[in-house]
């Protein structure tokens, strides 16, 4: 998994609140059966009309925003579909970490497998950073320090420590599971015991 | 979480699926059963493929195709994506020897359908899809959530996931439900109140005599739309109306093992004094049919209510959200909703896709005619559920009504399949997203229950059941 450590640049303003996975990448993107190659249509609905044409005034679509690795959003960013072409759609146009007041769990949850920092931070504070990325001012993250900063304005943020390690790490989730078969095996001998009719295995 | 003390049915099923704590904190959860469909499913198994890792335990796999198929033609799929997607389900779960239900086996269905429908989801067990409607499935008492194609991969590798516990909320409805309202209206009233991002970080559990004495089939809607109010799952805990419904079904526990397990599952429910992080209790007579007028699940009114006004709204934010709800649903502030004109009629989904939906539309609409504006399209949510209707004519029914009958699937719920609404097409839908785009480009959603859907089918526009003869 892509490394995280730290970031420098412009962030895209995108004042909404619950934007669902749905808006981040529709229907019709879902039929792939790769990872790759959905940035082109991130945010579909919002960045191109009915034929297909950029939509100019869209955020995303306009200089510098379009070279973006940051995204400060509305609060509850990322409900609904549990679709992990999510976080793989803003990584794949060059988003590599996302502001909000709150994310909804399975999303969140998406960010860390993808190499992406998902960012907490308070009303008041993504008032100050929603200001600071429309007017363009860099903004700086560093997540050993935990700390975003955006002209005066230089905020902590808070981050479960297992999941900083891992970002730190690039970590495979899997291969440290695997690191506790033996667990697992015992775990499954001791049920088979106990709850038999869980391992009728069909 | 201590071991000691009164627990949860949430704090229960998780102790007894700790496997251990990784050394980085974090505790690994073993999964009992793990649905698969075609949409969130093939990037896991190549990442299996890429690292060379085998499937841990294929025989607590199910797999089936829901999300992309047609709902009329079942030999042939149009969209090259989608058949290539549906056939790599097949080609995977053929190579790991994964159970697989294809399009023309009468078991195929709507994952979250079929899952209870065969008896393969049972009270304790934890459950994961990567599908976020996986909540469903804890209408029984299991813990059921829905996880990313990422865990999917993990799951499949190891059968575990990597967690940490969730908080406890408890919902309580209490009272005999007033007539014309029921377990749809009830958890659209409950996402109104706490809002979607209300049960975030928690697992809700619904308790009190209105849930206790809903069929299966109404706690599975309730349980379902769980993640439409932000939690990781939704719980109920299991009573005799749950066992009652798994004795018998083909992947219930056989017989020698039934009494074994029913007094393990007996031992699940709450205790009385256990301990919940954030408490609601709700009177159900305060509770009314309920419609979305907006794009959130949360934007919820009685159906003998009307359109908001973003300027009542108590907070900037919130007022721009409603100004730009309004102008994608193309609806004026202070419009009754039963003025309202419908275009669509979708009645369906992991929602609202059971016998018992069917039941309910088809008594509504017999011997009566869809008003002539509207087009209505009813989609069971399993090859078995449209079965038991044609048996009981239901079928019969609803194509005199006007409704087309079709071949069961997720359908117009999310449109990965031809059936989608149109640009500004305005649709009454037992779904359970109104999404911006959700139902295709441009389309209105209106999510109801499968009773005001039906009425709404015979007048045309937004209807209430109570004034419908």
């Amino acid at each position: 998994m892509d490394k995280f450590n730290s970031l420098k640049g412009i962030a895209a303003p995108l004042p909404i609140v619950n934007i669902d996975t749905d808006m981040i990448i529709p229907k019709q993107f879902l039929k792939t059966i790769k990872r790759t190659g959905l940035g082109v249509s991130l945010f579909y609905e919002m960045r191109y009309d009915n034929d297909g044409n950029l939509i100019k005034d869209f955020v995303l679509n306009t200089s510098p925003f379009d070279q973006s690795k940051i995204l400060v959003a509305g609060d509850n960013f990322g409900c609904g579909s549990s679709r992990e072409h999510a976080p793989w759609s803003l990584k794949d146009f060059g988003i590599k970490c996302v502001i909000s007041t709150s994310f909804a769990d399975i999303f969140y949850n998406n960010c860390f497998q993808n190499g992406i920092l998902p960012i907490v931070v308070s009303p008041g504070q993504l008032d100050q950073l929603m200001m600071a990325a429309t007017n363009q001012i860099e903004f700086s993250i560093d997540l050993p320090e935990q700390t975003v900063k955006a002209g005066n304005h230089s905020i902590n943020f808070e981050i479960e420590e297992y999941r900083k390690d891992r970002l730190l790490q690039g970590l495979d989730d899997i291969g440290i599971t695997l690191g506790y078969q033996d667990k697992i095996s015992a775990y499954e001998e001791d049920k088979k015991n106990k709850k038999p009719w869980l391992f009728k295995d069909n | 979480m201590s071991n000691q003390g009164p627990k949860t049915l949430f704090d229960k099923i998780w102790s007894e699926h700790l496997v251990g704590q990784r050394e980085d904190g974090t505790s690994l959860l073993y999964i009992d059963r793990h649905l698969v469909h075609e949409v969130t499913s093939p990037q896991a198994f190549e990442g299996l493929k890429i690292s060379n890792r085998p499937v841990h335990r294929p025989e607590a796999t199910i797999a089936v195709a829901d999300h992309n198929v047609p709902t009329i033609n079942r030999q042939n799929i149009e969209d090259p994506q989608s058949k290539i997607q549906v056939e790599t389900l097949a080609k995977n779960t053929k190579e790991h020897g994964i159970q697989y239900f294809d399009l023309m086996d009468q078991r195929q269905g709507i994952v979250h359908i079929i899952g209870p429908e065969q008896g393969i989801t049972q009270p304790g067990m934890t459950i994961v899809c990567g599908d976020s409607h996986t909540s469903t499935h804890g209408a029984f008492g299991a813990l059921a959530f829905g996880i990313g194609t990422s865990e999917v991969e993990h799951v499949l590798a190891t059968q575990t996931i990597v967690q940490n516990p969730a908080k406890n909320m408890r919902i309580s409805v209490n009272g005999d439900l007033p007539f014309g309202v029921n377990s749809k209206d009830l958890i659209l009233f409950i996402i109104g109140k706490i809002g979607t991002a209300g049960g975030t970080g928690h697992v809700i559990e619904y308790a009190g005599s209105s849930i206790m004495g809903l069929s299966m089939e109404g706690r599975m809607t309730i349980c379902n739309m769980s993640i439409e109010a932000g939690a990781r799952a939704g719980l109920i805990s299991p009573d005799q109306t749950t066992f009652n419904y798994i004795q018998g079904r083909p992947y219930a526990p056989s017989a020698d093992h039934w009494d074994q397990a029913l007094e393990y599952w007996s031992s699940l429910p709450s205790d009385n004094d256990a301990n919940y992080d954030h408490e609601i209790v709700i009177d159900s007579s305060e509770i009314d049919p309920m419609v979305t007028w907006g794009t959130s699940p949360e934007d919820v009114v009685s159906v003998k209510g009307f359109v908001p006004n973003p300027s009542s709204a108590q907070t900037e934010n919130k007022k721009k959200s409603i100004e730009r709800s309004l102008e994608y649903m193309g609806l004026k502030p202070g419009t009754k909703i039963t003025d309202i004109k419908l275009d669509k009629i979708f009645i369906g989904s992991c929602t609202n896709g059971r016998i018992e939906d069917l039941r309910k539309v088809a008594s509504i609409v017999k011997d009566k005619k869809i008003a002539s504006h509207v087009q209505a399209m009813i989609v069971p949510g399993s090859g078995l559920v449209k079965k038991q209707a044609e048996e009981e004519g239901i079928d019969i029914i609803l194509k005199d009504a006007g409704f087309e009958w079709r071949e069961a699937g997720c359908s117009m719920c999310l449109g990965m399949n031809p059936d989608q609404l149109k640009p500004g097409e305005r649709c009454a839908s037992t779904s359970n997203r109104n999404f911006e785009g959700r139902q295709g480009r441009g389309g209105r959603t209106h999510l109801m229950s499968p009773e005001l859907a039906a009425a709404s089918a015979i007048t045309g526009n937004i209807s209430d059941i109570r004034d419908f003869t």
